[in-house]
């Protein structure tokens, strides 16, 4: 080691910790005058405020964890919803980008260009305050194949109501295992015969049949309640029964699935265009059918190309998806950084908590793909 | 004459198939557009059902007529190739027709037939249509926020200004392009500074900053008729003890007061907003963020193990958090970390939080350019005896950032669409100006119309620097 190459080293970690020391003595300094201790004893305290939507239980009785949670999980609901439909669009749009027709190229390539430029938080605003608040009262709302009610104060949907949901969900998962097992033991076949077993088929009836036996013989029992229309006082209605999806957890859904779907499309058009023709034509001329050479050499290939750009958009969508601030939908930044903070005071604890939330989302998904990336990587010699 | 068959057209009889097909088409085409512009139902006699798919139906079997390979018509062949190959793509092209046709009459009315233009009132716009003269009265509040109407030249002025002298680069002769990078990166971001202290701001003549700038100017002229055998201890030592000189030696307290005379009535920063602050925020966001990236992405590609850590940490930090939380940590929990006598403005504070934010994105980009770099551009660099920033000012950054043009600009796009974001601090530019107005009392009911009005602005801004870098990217690209 010499000179050269200690000296930046030791006055880049001198600035750092000059730093660090400076903005920690003031904070110090600052709570001192304030009279407020540092710690995160807070957590456990009565919370005393209440939130419109969530997912678990809760009231203003909670501690302030439990407000956090209530957070964090209509945070993870609104990405999970994002993030299926933002996939199913982004595939389909990616895929017509592609396609020879030329209207139904350009109908693509105008959507992407148009919601791939307008901001995202603009997005929401508009699908929140102008678009949702064009629809009817809950009294005039028409419903839509009878049971769907699209009405200003959100979407009212029928639910499910169970019996034994327990015994349904054991008969998938056993569902799910089945097939793992019908997998290996297929590839086990293939290496050893050469048979091919229609694995596809085979899984798709698991799926079917398990969850069906439970229905007849598991005493499982599900049925349908419909929303019902019901007056509250002389001017206001509301529907009793079903679900309610309220108005900010659907214009939050709709501008983040439709503001990423247009980036997963580029990812996907870009995969599939980065396989090289020659490669179907090697696979057609092996004697492959199109459905073998689709199946065994394009699309492993154009995955390996789409996978960790669809990622990285997933990890955005999540991180996006706390603008929802901006409308009020109960999400980790609004109910805890927003509501908790103004109530505690305690801005150090609380902003760094949510942001290592984020922090942990994010670092645990991409030390993920990096391994997904190490195992799918093309292994050169 | 052969016989018709009307289930597989061949070119035999083409004219036959041709005629009854193009006139089949036309006829759906014609049903679509006279019930959707004139509301006109042609086919009202038949079953409901019926006569809604019946277009369709008509159009799927004139396009199936004219579905003839290598007819011989050059016009014929192209509409096949293009939007008529097989049945599931003739489909889905009418399907898109029809719906272009149908959504046609009522976006045209309301954008233009049916909208009012005139009026500055809520009481003008009585039609069904948008009412642009919503716009129209709070255009000046949605271009420049709360700030003074009379004082508004100083923000147009600034701009132009600057707009004229960034576009320098454009008219320099081949004598002075070398020092087009040192004029970008530091002479003109200073300028932009000042024209925005000093105009938009309307700030003192002498602040605390001023000394700095002074001594960096007078440092940087000296700095060239220094041997570059001292040049790093010079730029370490001089600056700091020119600033030393001139704060406590040369100004005495007699002239700070005379310089800190205001030329402009002061404008808070509060009071900006609108698409003036949307440029504002970006532009300066868009000069800190790049060369903190880019000293970011060298300093994780370095050999310093204490160094790469750091630079590690800082990007994986950045990048994992959303935008929103690092704004709320710059208004609510940085004021914690600075000593209580001290204050900085809402607004400085923002660009800081954002720049920060992009530079990590920043770094990431320019490190796939220098990882794509070939290991031989390294080697071959050193073996002419470069040094660690030779070799990079020289010969690898230059290679490195023209790779990464496309990325880059990706990432200032981004930038220009997270700034409605500085909401959260209470700024207002143009998204968070059309929510106030969206409340005011007398005009309460035109939200749709302001929504639109903003991504029209924005698509245009977002849409011209795509195409921009595309450009650049076409540009630059056959170089390597």
């Amino acid at each position: 080691m010499n000179f050269k190459k200690i000296l930046p080293q030791l006055l880049t970690l001198v600035v750092v910790i000059l730093v660090f020391g400076f903005f920690s003595y003031n904070a110090q300094v600052n709570m001192e005058n304030r009279g407020i201790t540092f710690g995160y004893g807070f957590l456990s305290q009565e919370s005393s405020f209440d939130v419109q939507f969530s997912l678990i239980e809760y009231d203003g009785s909670h501690s302030y964890f439990r407000a956090y949670l209530v957070g964090l999980l209509n945070t993870i609901l609104v990405s999970v919803i994002g993030i299926i439909f933002a996939t199913i669009i982004g595939v389909v749009v990616g895929i017509a980008r592609l396609s020879s027709n030329y209207l139904i190229e350009r109908t693509a390539a105008i959507y992407v260009e148009f919601f791939r430029n307008i901001p995202l938080l603009l997005q929401i605003f508009f699908w929140y305050f102008a678009a949702l608040r064009a629809l009817p009262l809950p009294e005039k709302a028409e419903p839509m194949f009878g049971v769907f009610f699209l009405t200003i104060k959100g979407f009212f949907v029928p639910a499910f109501v169970w019996n034994n949901l327990d015994i349904f969900i054991y008969s998938v998962i056993a569902a799910i295992i089945a097939i793992i097992f019908v997998r290996l033991y297929a590839k086990k076949k293939q290496e050893n015969h050469g048979i091919q077993t229609p694995v596809l088929s085979i899984s798709i009836g698991l799926l079917i049949i398990l969850p069906l036996l439970s229905f007849f013989l598991g005493g499982v029992d599900a049925s349908v309640e419909i929303p019902v229309i019901e007056q509250l006082s002389k001017t206001s209605f509301t529907f009793k029964g079903g679900l309610k999806l309220p108005p900010e957890l659907i214009s939050l859904a709709l501008a983040l699935s439709l503001y990423t779907a247009t980036f997963i499309a580029e990812c996907v058009r870009a995969g599939v265009q980065g396989v090289s023709k020659g490669q179907k034509e090697a696979a057609a001329s092996i004697g492959l059918t199109p459905n073998q050479v689709l199946k065994l050499v394009v699309m492993p290939q154009a995955l390996r190309i789409i996978i960790p750009p669809t990622t990285n958009q997933y990890l955005n969508l999540t991180k996006n998806s706390s603008l929802a601030a901006a409308i009020a939908y109960p999400d980790l930044v609004l109910v805890f950084a927003g509501t908790a903070l103004m109530q505690t005071g305690r801005a150090i604890e609380i902003v760094s908590i949510t942001m290592l939330t984020y922090l942990t989302l994010s670092i645990t998904i991409s030390i993920f793909m990096n391994w997904y990336n190490k195992k799918i990587a093309i292994k050169e010699k | 004459m052969n016989k018709l068959n009307f289930l597989s057209s061949d070119k035999n009889n083409l004219y036959a198939y041709l005629y009854s097909g193009i006139s089949l088409f036309s006829l759906s085409i014609l049903i679509v557009f006279l019930n959707s512009f004139f509301s006109l139902d042609l086919t009202s006699f038949l079953p409901g059902t019926i006569s809604y798919f019946l277009p369709l139906i008509i159009g799927f079997m004139g396009l199936h007529l004219i579905r003839i390979e290598y007819s011989g018509i050059k016009f014929l062949d192209i509409i096949n190739k293009n939007i008529n190959t097989n049945k599931f793509n003739a489909l889905l092209s009418l399907l898109i027709i029809f719906a272009v046709i149908k959504s046609l009459p009522p976006l045209l009315s309301w954008f233009i037939i049916d909208a009012n233009f005139a009026g500055d009132s809520k009481d003008a716009c009585s039609g069904s249509g948008a009412c642009w003269a919503y716009i129209k009265t709070w255009f000046n509040r949605f271009m420049y926020g709360m700030y003074p109407n009379a004082e508004q030249w100083r923000i147009n002025l600034s701009f132009i200004a600057l707009a004229f002298l960034g576009g320098v680069g454009f008219f320099a002769t081949e004598k002075f392009k070398k020092y087009l990078t040192l004029y970008y990166v530091i002479i003109y971001p200073i300028i932009a500074f000042l024209f925005i202290f000093f105009f938009i701001s309307g700030g003192p003549i002498f602040f605390d900053f001023s000394y700095g700038i002074i001594a960096a100017v007078i440092s940087i002229i000296i700095g060239f008729f220094v041997p570059s055998k001292f040049k790093m201890y010079y730029f370490l030592i001089i600056p700091i003890t020119i600033y030393i000189l001139l704060k406590y030696v040369f100004f005495y307290e007699e002239l700070i007061e005379l310089g800190k005379i205001q030329a402009f009535e002061w404008v808070e920063t509060g009071a900006w907003g609108g698409l003036s602050l949307t440029f504002i925020v970006s532009f300066f966001c868009l000069i800190f963020c790049f060369p903190v990236g880019l000293f970011l992405s060298l300093g994780r590609r370095s050999d310093l193990p204490i160094i790469k850590y750091i630079s590690i940490g800082f990007i994986e930090f950045w990048r994992g958090v959303p935008l929103i939380t690092v704004l709320f940590m710059s208004s609510v929990m940085f004021p914690m970390f600075l000593p209580e006598d001290m204050f900085i403005d809402k607004l400085v504070r923002v660009i800081i939080a954002i720049s920060l934010f992009e530079a990590a994105y920043v770094a990431e980009v320019i490190r796939g350019g220098l990882q794509a770099l070939p290991r031989g551009q390294y080697d071959a660099a050193k073996s002419l005896g470069m040094g660690y920033w030779k070799m990079h000012i020289f010969v690898i950054l230059p290679q490195a950032l023209k790779l990464v043009i496309p990325g880059i600009a990706n990432t200032f796009l981004a930038l220009v669409k997270d700034t409605p974001l500085i909401f959260v601090v209470g700024l207002l530019e143009i998204v968070g100006m059309l929510n106030l107005a969206k409340t005011n009392p007398e005009w309460l009911g035109f939200a749709m119309e302001g929504y639109v009005f903003a991504s029209i602005v924005f698509f245009i801004i977002c849409y011209a620097m795509s195409k921009y870098s595309y450009n650049l990217e076409q540009k630059y690209k056959t170089e390597r």
